[in-house]
């Protein structure tokens, strides 16, 4: 296995109080898989992606449990100097927001070829020469001309691909895309999601892709982790889990989708609103909100009970639920 | 759908060009940003127009023209028979009162330092005819009510409520004059998945209670089809298509409709495999200096010589004049032809087992 997280735990102490953003996440994937983690804004989808990364902002975060395992090896143990070496070498990260995770004022030729310099020990012009080469190789047209422009000068599309370049740089095993397309448009969506699906393809890279797009997910996913208040409300194959999604969340958010025998129907929604992680409900985090809650519900915390072999949902009546 | 078609708002060759100057004491126009280069539509009394496009095609711009944020370059904006952009003084107040706006993101578009019952009475205090001083309370009170808050939360800032919650404040200030046209730029888009439909549910029961006709600006297709009666696509400041939902969605004609709505992620992984995408190479050229011709020639793989040199008219095209069916809608293409890109009946997925029936 290319990475395993166990058991991880974060929370985040505040002036008022502990925000528990990670409350035991497991997940794994393997070289050349794709696993995508789903959820809503609050779910601990990006903050576990971080703690992979090693990027955490510590304080006021805090990893209070778990081992992050890559190749068998626990981050977690590792100096901090160790971890560098790991990160952009073995793992490489993808931003949601290029414009402010570039640079503004290197080029993006100085930007790419700093990898090389730092990580490999290039010579300035050498790695200028492979910054063109990469951001030939995400097909940015003119690439040899392009290599001294600012960020500024790029289109969301196209800074999306050099982001795509600096993590694929140093020909990483595992790739962390977090929300990789949200902030672009769906034509420029498709073109970025393409090239990161054939590249990883290329290099046989595990992928991590985190979104709220189950549009996005149905696309390029192997299997998908979906998340809810800081845990994994249910993992499962990808085909498996849109014909019979097996807890009521992953449910609400299927049918919450238009569909076109629904038009003029009300939607489904599903009532209020995620919980508060200073304050999570008592056991299931979802219970206040599940149209399928029972007095067990709100005093015992679900286990990942195995709903098949590769599969699991955290609801105590996930049968009830697989069978509609 | 609407039995009877009464206009409420004409738009007719609307333009917004801002212009690109040059020096600091003696300016020169030196271009332009063609932000909105010719727009018309038609919207109904009690229905709901919805406008598709990529950022930067204009569409948000054509919304605050209609709420009088912006004014015209060029153009008619209609309001039953009434053009707005000639009214000045009383008149234009009194036909803006009619037409409402809510805004795309919830955190920004509500003063932090106002209260709820501020933010949401506060039309009252440019309209005080609507609601005299001491009814304001109790009228905003209603409002809180309509839109599924707690009335007794007039006291609270809007820093004291969720992303969802606060949409639910601006649609309550949009409805506080009791506006006809309700104008909706992306008012879903910040909002997480499970809200979203909440939002929409509501705004779909608000138009039934109070006969309101929507604009419904996003980028989100599937949102858009669900709740709109007609759609119009823009590109570059125009429109290229415009029809009945299933028109656009069913049996589009511009490649440019073609190309998004095959772009669009199906949440189905069985139609992964036997499903046509168009990607469409580059992005979107620079509003400064739009393409000669039809304006997406440079990103259509149809162009031909005849697309560089002749603007294609948002028209029924030739070939479709003389058959009558869902193909023969307004199309601005040269080349326009029919060609199905969303399947019409989900094979298998789309939807959860156990819920079709």
């Amino acid at each position: 296995m290319l990475l395993e997280v166990r058991d991880l735990h974060v929370e985040f102490r505040t002036r008022d109080g502990v925000a528990k953003a990670v409350n035991g996440v497991d997940y794994s994937v393997d070289e050349g898989e794709t696993l995508a983690v789903l959820g809503e804004s609050g779910s601990g989808k990006s903050v576990t992606a971080q703690a992979v990364m090693g990027i955490l902002d510590m304080p006021p975060g805090r990893i209070t449990g778990g081992e992050i395992l890559f190749r068998g090896q626990d981050l977690l143990k590792l100096k901090e100097d160790e971890r560098r070496k790991v990160r952009g070498a073995e793992m490489a990260m993808i931003f949601q927001d290029a414009l402010s995770s570039l640079n503004p004022v290197l080029s993006v030729g100085d930007q790419l070829g700093e990898m090389f310099v730092v990580h490999r020990g290039m010579s300035r012009k050498d790695a200028r020469a492979k910054a063109v080469e990469l951001m030939d190789r995400v097909r940015i047209p003119a690439a040899a001309a392009r290599v001294k422009d600012y960020p500024h000068q790029f289109s969301g599309g196209m800074r999306q691909r050099i982001m795509i370049a600096m993590a694929l740089a140093l020909e990483p095993a595992l790739i962390i895309a977090d929300e990789p397309t949200t902030a672009l448009d769906v034509t420029v969506q498709a073109q970025v999601m393409d090239l990161l699906a054939e590249l990883q393809r290329e290099y046989n890279m595990g992928l991590i892709l985190i979104t709220h797009d189950l549009g996005v997910v149905a696309d390029v996913a192997d299997k998908i982790a979906v998340m809810y208040a800081g845990r994994i409300v249910e993992s499962a194959p990808v085909h498996d889990i849109y014909k019979a999604p097996a807890h009521p969340y992953t449910r609400g958010l299927l049918d919450s989708i238009p569909r076109l025998d629904q038009k003029g129907q009300e939607l489904y929604a599903i009532k209020g609103l995620p919980p508060n992680l200073m304050n999570i409900p008592p056991g299931c985090a979802f219970n206040p909100r599940c149209p399928m809650a029972q007095d067990v519900c709100r005093t015992d915390v679900p286990p990942l009970y195995e709903v098949d072999e590769d599969r699991g949902s955290a609801c105590h009546f996930w049968r009830e639920c697989l069978n509609g | 759908m609407v039995d009877h078609l009464e206009p409420i708002l004409e738009v007719s060759g609307l333009v917004k060009h801002y212009p690109l100057t040059q020096g600091i004491l003696f300016k020169k126009q030196v271009g332009a940003v063609k932000a909105v280069d010719g727009v018309d539509f038609t919207l109904n009394k009690g229905e709901t127009l919805g406008i598709v496009g990529e950022s930067g095609c204009g569409k948000s711009t054509v919304a605050k023209m209609l709420v009088n944020l912006e004014r015209p370059t060029e153009g008619l904006i209609k309001y039953k028979g009434e053009d707005l952009t000639k009214l000045s003084g009383k008149a234009l107040k009194s036909v803006r009162r009619n037409i409402q706006m809510v805004f795309q993101d919830p955190y920004t578009s509500l003063n932090p330092r106002m209260t709820v019952g501020d933010i949401i009475g506060e039309p009252y205090e440019i309209h005080p005819e609507v609601a005299p001083k001491g009814d304001r309370r109790k009228k905003v009170q209603e409002l809180l009510d309509v839109v599924g808050l707690n009335p007794e939360y007039i006291n609270r800032y809007p820093h004291q409520f969720s992303g969802g919650q606060r949409q639910r404040i601006g649609i309550a200030r949009g409805l506080a004059l009791r506006p006809e046209v309700i104008v909706a730029d992306e008012p879903v888009s910040a909002l997480d998945v499970s809200v979203q439909a909440q939002v929409i549910n509501l705004l779909d029961r608000l138009q039934s209670e109070f006969e309101l006709s929507y604009v419904f600006i996003a980028h989100d297709l599937s949102i858009v089809r669900h709740i709109s009666d007609r759609v119009g696509v823009m590109y570059l400041g125009r429109i290229v298509e415009i029809g009945r939902d299933e028109e656009i969605y069913d049996h589009p004609t511009h490649p440019y409709t073609q190309a998004l709505l095959s772009a669009v992620p199906v949440p189905d992984p069985e139609a992964r495999e036997h499903r046509e995408r168009i990607i469409l190479a580059g992005d979107v050229p620079s509003p400064t200096n739009i393409p000669s011709g039809c304006r997406f020639r440079t990103r259509c793989w149809k162009a031909r010589e005849r697309c560089a040199l002749e603007v294609p008219l948002l028209a029924v095209p030739a070939e479709f004049r003389s058959v009558s069916g869902p193909a023969a809608h307004d199309s601005a293409c040269h080349f326009a032809e029919e060609k199905q890109v969303v399947p019409s009946e989900e094979p298998g997925g789309m939807s959860p087992e156990g819920q079709e029936e």
